[in-house]
C-alpha cells in the first residue's frame, strides 16, 4: 500500500545517524504503514524513537524485529526515546513475540493420500456399524412400544404425522402429477413411431406404479422431512436438551426418534398412494390430449393390462424406505455436536445421505423383485 | 495509541437518550460521559438496559431521541464512509466471544485485519498471533475452532479479536460471567494489563462485584431508566438509594470489599 494512504497518517521514516551508529525513527509506527519501510542497517548502536507520533502493536512488534536484526549476537541494543506507555507496550509485545522458528511443514507424501483413503473408508464404516446399532436401538424401542403401549407418545406421534404427512399432500401430489404428464408427452412421441401410441398406458402405469411414484416421494420426503428431523433433533442436542432428558430418566429414542420414524413409516405409503393417484391422472391427461386416448379407454386397459403387482412392488418398498429416511435423519441429529457448524453440515449430510441410501435400496429391491420374479 | 492528550477528555458522550420496546421504556433521558484512559464499569439489575446501551453506542441499534458521540463524532448522523472509520477505533467482545465458529482462533483475530487494512499475510498472521498470545492463550489453541475451547478460553479469544485492529475503546459484554472466580480474576487481570500497555478506554458491562473492586476506575449504576450516579467505588458507598445500598452494601458486596482490601494488604 502506498504511504500515507490514510488520513492522518504520517509516513515514518528510518535513518542512520553517522556518527553514533544510531538508527533514528519518526513519523507514525503503526501496522498500515510499517510495511512501507524497508531500511536494510547494518550494526547499530541504538535505536531512537523519540520521534515516532504514533506507536501501536504492529510498531513495536517492528522496532523489536529491527533491533533483534541489527544487534550482534553478544548484546542487545537500547531503544531509546520511549514514554512510559510505549515502553510498557514494547514490553508486553516482547513477552508475546512469536516463537523462534515456525514449524515447517512436511510434505504430503503418497503415504499419507493412502492413510487418510484408509482412514476415511474405515471411518465410513464405523459410521454404518453405528447406524445399524442405532437402528437396532430404534426397533428394539419401538417392539417394548407393543407391550407397554402406553408409553407411546400419541400427541407426538400424531403431530408429526401432520407434519410430515398431511403437510406434504400438494407437493407430492402436484409433483406426481407433472411427472405423469411428461411420460405420457415424452412417451407418445417415441411410441408413435411404431404406431404403438396405446401402450403409453402401459408405460405409465408401470413405471409410476413400480418406480417413480414412491422413489419421487421418498425423495421429496427426505428433502423436506428428513432435513427436518435432522435440525430440530441437532438444535435440542446443542441446548443440552438431550443431556436434560437423559438426567431426568426420558429416553431420547422413545420420545424424540420414534414417534418421528413411526410417522414416517406409517404415513409414506399413503404419500406413495397419493403420488401413483396422481401420477395416473397427470398422464391419463397428457394421453387424451396428445393421443386422443379418451379417460374410458385408459382405464380398461389400466385395469386389463397392469398386473396389480406393479402397484404393490411400489408400496412394499414405502415403508422401508420411510425407515432409511427417518433413521438417518434422527441418527445425525443426535450427532450434532456444540456448534452451529456441525447442525448446518449434518442436516445437508442427512438429506444427501438419505436420498442416495433409497435410491440404493430401490435398485436392490428391483434386482430382488426380478430375481423372484413379479 | 500511547499519547494521551489530557487525561480528562471525553470519548464517549451519551445525552438525553431515550429507547423504548413497544410499551417497555428503557432508557429514559439518560446521560454518560466516559473519560480516556478509564476502566468503566456499567452495573444495574436484569433488565435494565445495560446491553442495550452498549449496543446502542456501537451502532447496532437505534435510540428513540438522544445523541450519542464516540471519539467526538456523532454515531448516527455519518456518512457510510465516517461510520466505518469510526468502527475502526473500537473493539466490541460479546458474551460469549461470538466467535465465528467456522473460523479458528487465529482466523477469527485476522478477520478484522482482513477487512479494514491493506497489509501482507505475513504481518496479519504475525499480529494476529501476537494478539492471541497477548489474551494468554496457549500456543496450541491458535489453530483451534471455537467448539473445541472451553468458556473462558472462548471469551479469551472474543477479546483477542476485539483488541485485533488496536482499538481506542473496547467494549466488554459480561466478560467475566460465567467464569470460575480464579478464571475471572486472570480475566480481570488481563484486561487491566493490556489496558495499560494498549492504553485502551475500556467500557465494562458487567455483574461481578470483584470486577468492579479490582479493576474499575469509575462505576455507572443504571436504574430508574438513567444513569443514577457516576463515580468510584468509594463514592458509591456513600449514595443513598435503595437499589444502590443493596448492591453495593449487601452481602456479597461486603465479601467483595474484603477480598478487595485482603488483596491490597
Amino acid at each position: 500500500m502506498q504511504a500515507g494512504q490514510d488520513k492522518g497518517r504520517t509516513a515514518p521514516q528510518a535513518s542512520l545517524r553517522s556518527q553514533d551508529q544510531v538508527i533514528i525513527l519518526s513519523g507514525d509506527l503503526v501496522i498500515e504503514t510499517i510495511e512501507t519501510l524497508d531500511g536494510e542497517f547494518g550494526d547499530a548502536t541504538g535505536i531512537d524513537i523519540s520521534d515516532v507520533a504514533h506507536l501501536d502493536t504492529a510498531g513495536a512488534w517492528y522496532l523489536l524485529q529491527l533491533r533483534q536484526q541489527v544487534s550482534d549476537t553478544s548484546h542487545e541494543i537500547a531503544i531509546r526515546g520511549a514514554s512510559a506507555p510505549q515502553r510498557q507496550l514494547l514490553e508486553t509485545v516482547r513477552q508475546n513475540m512469536p516463537p523462534e522458528e515456525a514449524l515447517d511443514e512436511r510434505p504430503v507424501t503418497l503415504f499419507d493420500r493412502l492413510e487418510e483413503i484408509g482412514r476415511t473408508v474405515v471411518g465410513g464404516l464405523h459410521i454404518a456399524i453405528e447406524m445399524i446399532g442405532f437402528l437396532g436401538q430404534v426397533i428394539a424401542t419401538i417392539a417394548s412400544l407393543v407391550f407397554h403401549p402406553r408409553r407411546l407418545r400419541m400427541t407426538s406421534l400424531v403431530h408429526h404425522m401432520q407434519e410430515v404427512g398431511l403437510k406434504a399432500v400438494p407437493i407430492v401430489a402436484l409433483m406426481a402429477f407433472l411427472i405423469g404428464i411428461v411420460l405420457a408427452f415424452q412417451g407418445s412421441a417415441q411410441l408413435r413411431q411404431f404406431g404403438a401410441e396405446v401402450f403409453v398406458v402401459d408405460l405409465i402405469a408401470i413405471s409410476i406404479l413400480r418406480e417413480l411414484g414412491i422413489l419421487l416421494t421418498a425423495i421429496i420426503v427426505a428433502g423436506r422431512s428428513g432435513s427436518a428431523f435432522t435440525a430440530a433433533i441437532g438444535s435440542m442436542k446443542m441446548r443440552e436438551e438431550v443431556d436434560a432428558m437423559r438426567t431426568l430418566g426420558l429416553d431420547p429414542i422413545e420420545i424424540l426418534v420414534v414417534p418421528r420414524v413411526l410417522a414416517l413409516v406409517l404415513i409414506l405409503p399413503v404419500l406413495g398412494f397419493i403420488a401413483d393417484l396422481t401420477g395416473l391422472i397427470g398422464g391419463a391427461l397428457m394421453s387424451w390430449i396428445e393421443l386422443g386416448v379418451s379417460p374410458a379407454v385408459f382405464q380398461s386397459r389400466l385395469v386389463a393390462n397392469t398386473d396389480v403387482w406393479h402397484f404393490a412392488v411400489g408400496m412394499i418398498k414405502a415403508p422401508f424406505f420411510a425407515l432409511i429416511i427417518g433413521i438417518i435423519g434422527c441418527y445425525e441429529g443426535l450427532k450434532v455436536g456444540g456448534d452451529a457448524e456441525s447442525l448446518g453440515r449434518l442436516t445437508s449430510t442427512s438429506v444427501v445421505l438419505a436420498i442416495f441410501m433409497v435410491i440404493v435400496v430401490d435398485a436392490v429391491f428391483s434386482v430382488f423383485f426380478a430375481l423372484v420374479g413379479v | 495509541m500511547s499519547e494521551q492528550t489530557g487525561s480528562e477528555d471525553t470519548v464517549i458522550r451519551v445525552r438525553g437518550l431515550n429507547k423504548r420496546f413497544k410499551d417497555h421504556v428503557v432508557h429514559e433521558g439518560l446521560d454518560l460521559d466516559v473519560r480516556r484512559g478509564e476502566i468503566i464499569g456499567i452495573v444495574g439489575g436484569s433488565g435494565t438496559g445495560k446491553s442495550v446501551l452498549l449496543q446502542q453506542i456501537v451502532g447496532l441499534l437505534k435510540p428513540d431521541a438522544g445523541q450519542i458521540e464516540v471519539l467526538g463524532q456523532s454515531v448516527r448522523d455519518t456518512s457510510d464512509a465516517e461510520y466505518r472509520a469510526l468502527r475502526r477505533r473500537w473493539g466490541v467482545m460479546f458474551q460469549d466471544g461470538a466467535l465465528f465458529s467456522s473460523l479458528t482462533v487465529r482466523q477469527n483475530v485476522e478477520a478484522p485485519m482482513r477487512e479494514q487494512l491493506e497489509i501482507s499475510d505475513a504481518l496479519r498472521e504475525t499480529m494476529a498471533g501476537i494478539k492471541v498470545r497477548m489474551v494468554g492463550l496457549p500456543e496450541n489453541a491458535h489453530g483451534k475452532y471455537p467448539s473445541e475451547l472451553s468458556g473462558g478460553m472462548r471469551k479469551r479469544a472474543g477479546f483477542a479479536r476485539s483488541i485485533a485492529l488496536d482499538p481506542e475503546i473496547v467494549f466488554l459484554d459480561e466478560p467475566t460471567a460465567g467464569l470460575d472466580p480464579i478464571g475471572a480474576a486472570a480475566f480481570d487481570t488481563l484486561i487491566r494489563q493490556l489496558q495499560t500497555a494498549l492504553g485502551l478506554t475500556v467500557f465494562l458491562v458487567t455483574h461481578d462485584l470483584d470486577s468492579l473492586h479490582a479493576i474499575c476506575d469509575r462505576v455507572a449504576v443504571l436504574a430508574e431508566k438513567k444513569v443514577l450516579a457516576v463515580g468510584t467505588m468509594e463514592e458509591m458507598l456513600e449514595i443513598d438509594h435503595p437499589w444502590v445500598k443493596e448492591y453495593f452494601q449487601g452481602p456479597r458486596a461486603r465479601a467483595a470489599v474484603g477480598a478487595a482490601a485482603s488483596g491490597l494488604a
